[in-house]
């Protein structure tokens, strides 16, 4: 059987994350206005769902991750008071934002919450998962960072996440690693064990440009919703690319709902204009892919190039070799120091 | 010469490694062990070493305090239940160490506040967090050159070292670090980041600080202070490093620490669990002596 002959007919739901990952391109530091542009008009598209949050998540404004321009909730109120159809969403890591906060983002109109862990420690998510059901959140667990681990230990994770109430569970690509095989073996394999009433996500990045590729992979193993950005905007070399999603997807007769000129129109008046560089697949983004690192590390690695003449590639590396995971930006300066000391670019007391 | 009687509740990692540490103190004398589990491996291992044991939770212990003479309990449970765990034991005069992050009594970190905290009349002290153990330290030694508008801190810890009870209640858990970050440390407003890395062989625990003062940092008292403190804590947790820092960048000073454990109990990458159990014990031992010099002051009554 052809993969169009899997996929034809399908019923896939999109979901925008320029709003979300494209502030780490940013810096966080998407204006009120941009966002309201971008999200205006990934609504008049028919794209269903829209996250908005600070690239970490709620409560991701730290100097960890970078102080956002604006607080969650003057985005999530800004979007979420002009949404037409799309549903607001909003990416809440346990260990970075708290319960209160995810109060507060449904009191400001966000409908539905990612909420996410590191691919082997669903536990975590108990609580938040918990809350995003009782404040009637269509809640979703998502799996970071998921090439890191087996098949069988994801599934185990999925169901746990499935057990505390999410109503779709998501296979994330967060390093750009994954290559259409292995998302063949994830998404089959949770197809197979969640409850058929679960719904199954997938979230590309485009380190090795292979975002849809596996999104594809992603239908045709039984994914209902995929992640993408218009024009690609994210961390890395980018999410999955929409707008190229959504027209191949159409063309190999998957439905999205999505009015797919419209949504070139996005990407192309709205948010290419935002970028100061459009992602793509340079030196250090694609080694992020290869070596299987965190997307949003490649711009603290850049600075630390900047900062300390240190290779920002022979940084991420090193950073895949120590096994750094999500959320561990401030090893990356740790290591940068490190590492600078032992090549002497720096004094050994700093 | 002699010790004060303790127990402690909840023999798992935390409680088992506290058990350790307890034996080798000079001041305090651990007689018993409570959990709710009868075959837990925990209350075993507590038998074999001699300690008396119930799996009928608190109140399989109160019936004995008295008898015992049992002065300090140490709570190793969950911030559900430690409440009503203290309200129990304080009924029978017992000192309660709370190591859950159910925080009813003040916080207490040795190095910054113990000493403080002994001057007062208290029935139940909590030591906050791993987290919070280790990165108050370090917010304190910047505080006390000059004043912190805010503090962030960023624990990751091994997943092997992070028991069913602090997933559960991670919420709880970064909650009440933030809030201590900023009462104990001394930072006009705190926050903290909780990230658990399942890598193999598991990490140490790593902690980062960053303090945002309120004027230009002063490079050389700050990191005089960080250098000062970083021994202090090492009095009571050898394996404390710093890795990398105080590095300064405008009004922003970076602290990169290392905690390697004991290995009482648990391997040495769980730093988190150790610097908790003997920031607990040290705390205890304090109180302890007091006991023993007649100066402890247990005020339930009026404070109730």
């Amino acid at each position: 059987m052809t993969l169009e002959d899997q996929v034809r007919g399908r019923k896939v739901m999109l979901h925008d994350m320029c709003l979300r990952d494209g502030m780490h391109s940013m810096r966080h530091q998407i204006t009120l206005d941009q966002m309201i542009a971008v999200s205006t008009g990934l609504d008049a598209a028919g794209v269903p769902l829209i996250q908005v949050t600070h690239g970490d998540g709620l409560g991701g404004s730290s100097l960890n991750y970078g102080r956002g321009r604006h607080s969650d909730r003057e985005y999530i109120s800004a979007v979420a008071s002009r949404m037409k159809n799309a549903v607001v969403s909003v990416l809440h890591v346990p260990g970075i934002g708290t319960l209160d906060e995810l109060r507060m983002a449904a009191d400001c109109g966000a409908g539905c919450v990612h909420v996410a862990s590191h691919c082997t420690e669903a536990d975590v998510t108990e609580q938040h998962i918990g809350l995003g059901r009782k404040l009637g959140m269509d809640t979703v667990g998502f799996l970071m960072m998921a090439h890191m681990t087996d098949v069988e230990t994801l599934v185990s994770q999925a169901l746990l996440m499935e057990g505390y109430g999410a109503t779709t569970v998501y296979c994330v690509d967060s390093a750009g690693y994954m290559l259409p095989g292995d998302v063949t073996a994830r998404i089959g394999a949770l197809r197979a064990a969640l409850r058929p009433e679960t719904g199954i996500g997938f979230h590309g990045h485009h380190n090795l440009a292979m975002g849809v590729a596996n999104s594809l992979a992603a239908v045709a193993a039984g994914a209902t919703r995929i992640d993408g950005s218009a024009a690609g905007f994210g961390a890395g070399a980018g999410n999955t690319p929409l707008e190229v999603f959504a027209a191949v997807a159409e063309r190999m007769g998957i439905e999205t709902g999505v009015d797919v000129f419209r949504l070139m129109d996005v990407a192309e008046d709205c948010v290419l204009p935002m970028m100061a560089r459009p992602p793509r697949a340079d030196r250090d983004s694609l080694t992020l892919g290869y070596a299987g690192v965190y997307s949003t590390f490649l711009y603290n690695a850049k600075e630390a190039e900047q900062k300390y003449g240190l290779p920002a590639r022979d940084l991420l590396v090193e950073l895949g070799r120590l096994k750094m995971i999500g959320g561990q930006e401030d090893m990356i300066e740790d290591t940068a120091l490190t590492m600078a000391k032992a090549r002497g670019l720096i004094a050994a007391e700093a | 010469m002699s010790k004060i009687k303790c127990a402690i509740i909840g023999p798992g990692n935390i409680g088992t490694d506290l058990l350790y540490k307890l034996m080798r103190s000079d001041v305090l004398e651990p007689v018993w062990m409570v959990g709710v589990d009868p075959t837990s491996a925990g209350l075993a291992r507590a038998r074999e070493l001699g300690l008396k044991t119930t799996e009928n939770g608190v109140d399989g212990l109160l019936a004995h305090v008295l008898e015992d003479g049992v002065k300090i309990a140490f709570d190793a449970t969950s911030a559900y239940v430690h409440p009503e765990n203290s309200r129990k034991l304080n009924e029978l005069g017992v000192l309660m160490i709370d190591l859950t992050p159910a925080a009813i009594g003040p916080l207490c970190v040795p190095p910054v506040n113990l000493a403080r905290l002994a001057q007062d009349a208290v029935v139940n002290v909590n030591m906050v967090t791993c987290a919070g153990q280790a990165t108050i330290p370090m917010v304190a030694a910047v505080s006390q050159v000059q004043p912190v508008d805010y503090a962030e801190i960023i624990a990751t810890v091994a997943s092997k070292s992070i028991g069913p009870g602090t997933r559960k209640n991670i919420d709880e858990f970064t909650r009440t670090t933030s809030a201590a970050v900023a009462s104990v440390g001394g930072a006009k407003q705190g926050k903290a980041i909780v990230v658990i890395n399942p890598a193999e062989p598991p990490l140490m625990m790593r902690d980062t600080v960053y303090c945002e003062t309120a004027d230009e940092p002063d490079r050389a008292a700050i990191t005089a202070s960080v250098r000062a403190m970083i021994a202090e804590v090492q009095k009571y947790v050898p394996g404390y490093r710093l890795k990398n820092g105080p590095t300064f960048e405008g009004r922003k000073v970076s602290i990169f620490l290392e905690v390697e454990g004991l290995g009482d109990f648990l391997p040495v990458y769980a730093g988190n669990l150790d610097i908790m159990t003997a920031a607990g014990a040290r705390t205890a031992e304090l109180f302890a002596q007091e006991m023993l010099d007649g100066t402890f002051k247990f005020r339930m009554a009026e404070n109730a």
